[in-house]
Order: structure tokens, then sequence, then C-alpha cells
């Protein structure tokens, strides 16, 4: 039954991400890549990696897409915004990502009613991820932090507004 | 794994890692080549995952985990170099960076 499920979700995900890199617009591609990173997170909590998933959830299709979305809207201000939100009304932008949103929800409640014990078993819990990050990972930890401050200081040097302008003459 | 053979979970991983792969050669968008590298990011943690599920060992998602940060920063500096980029060209297309230098 899982291995079914397994399949299903597998092919969501290869349908979405195929739909992502051929569509023309930006918005409509950002609505595909988030049902593929969902349909991901559904294979992590198949395989038993329930704490992968939800931070495939959590960062990915949520911190992650959010930025894309803020980006999008940033670079498309005025007139032609107004005219994406009437074409974002109209039911054929959202109706090929909310499908292949309800075949993951379809799996999802067929987990959830089956009995997870009996399909999905947590075979590598988040328990054993979190010693072994602050155990022998602790290194990677301070790395990733350094390189999550260097990110964070790039973005927003390079974000400044008043980047374009020359330096005072003294 | 439940019953899911390694094979398929990593042949999943190449697909999409394919697919990505291909996003970035043909499209010439930059916002469209910057997803395509999420969609190729992601296909490695994929991998990464599904084997750290096959030996029931924790390491492969302690390096997901270190993926998720690297797409993260990747992400906010990728974001706001287009923007800029946006500020100068008035454009997203890629070709018209081969404009720079001197």
């Amino acid at each position: 039954m899982t291995v079914l499920l397994f399949y299903v979700a597998a092919a969501v995900a290869i349908v979405a991400t195929l739909l992502t890199i051929t569509r023309t617009n930006i918005a409509h591609a950002l609505l595909y890549l988030v049902v593929s990173l969902l349909s991901i997170a559904v294979i992590f909590y198949m395989i038993g990696a329930p704490l992968a998933g939800a931070l495939e959830v959590i960062v990915y299709a949520g911190a992650i897409m959010v930025l894309f979305v803020f980006v999008i809207m940033m670079l498309n201000a005025g007139k032609p915004t107004e005219d994406q939100e009437k074409a974002w009304l109209a039911h054929t932008s959202w109706r090929g990502p909310a499908l292949l949103c309800a075949i993951l929800l379809a799996e999802m409640l067929t987990l959830l009613t089956d009995g997870i014990s009996g399909h999905v078993s947590t075979h590598v819990s988040a328990k054993e991820v979190g010693i072994l990050l602050y155990g022998p990972y602790l290194l990677a930890v301070e790395l990733a932090s350094m390189l999550l401050l260097a990110g964070l200081i790039g973005a927003y040097h390079l974000g400044r507004e008043d980047n374009t302008e020359e330096l005072p003459k003294s | 794994m439940n019953g899911i053979p390694i094979e398929h979970g990593i042949l999943l991983a190449a697909i999409l890692f394919s697919l990505g792969f291909v996003g970035v050669l043909t499209r010439r968008n930059i916002i469209f080549v910057l997803m395509s590298l999420e969609i190729m990011l992601n296909a490695a943690g994929l991998a990464f995952v599904v084997a750290s599920a096959r030996w029931q060992h924790a390491d492969g998602q302690i390096m997901f985990l270190m993926i998720l940060t690297l797409a993260a920063a990747e992400v906010a500096v990728g974001l706001s170099l287009i923007i800029q980029f946006y500020k100068r060209f008035q454009s997203l297309d890629m070709d018209q960076l081969s404009k720079l230098g001197g």
C-alpha cells in the first residue's frame, strides 16, 4: 500500500517539476514548484524521515517560496500587477496545482485513516538527528550558522536602496 | 523503507535533478534559473534522505539539513542580486549579463 502511494507521490513530484520548468508565468511556475516540494515532503514522511518532511514543508515550501513571492511582487508593481490579480482569480491558473495538491491530500488522508503505525514507521527519529547534530556534527552547525550570517549580511548589502549612488567626495 | 526499493528513490532524485538541470540550461529568465537551482538542490537532498532511510542512519538527514541551510542562504543572496539586476537593466533576461565586464 505504502509502495503504491510512493509511486503516486513520485509521479506528482515529476509532473509538477516538469510543469514548473515549462511555465511562462513566474507565479504559475511557483505554484507548481510548491506542489513539487510538498510531494517530496510526503515521500520523506513515507520512507520514515518525518523531521526531514516537516522541515521541507516549513523551510522550503514555506520560507524560501515566500521569499520568491516577495521578490516577484516587488518586481511587478503597478498596472501589470492589477491585471495579474485579475488573472489569478481565473480558475485556469490554479486548477492544475490544486488538482495535484488534492492527490497529495488524498494520500495523507489514506495514511491517517488506515492508522499511521501500520504503514509508516519512524526509522530515524528526530531525537536521533538532534543528538547527532549537536554531538559529532557540532562544527558543521557552527559553519552553517556562519554561512547564514554571511547570507544575511550579503542580502542586506545587495538589497539596499542607495546602493547605486556614488560615494561622497571627501 | 517500508518496502520501497532504494533504486526507485534514487531514480526519482536523478529525474528531478535532470529536470532542474534542463531548466537551468534552457530558461533565460533569471528567476526561473534560480528556481531550477532549487529543484536541483532539493533532488540532492532527496537522495541523501533516501540513503539515510535505507541504512537507518541519521547522517543523511544531517546532510539534508546542511543542504537546506545552503539553499536558504543561496536564495537570499540570489534574490537580492536579482533585485539589483532588475534595477539596473529593467529586465530579467540573463543574456543581458553578458554585457557586463570591461
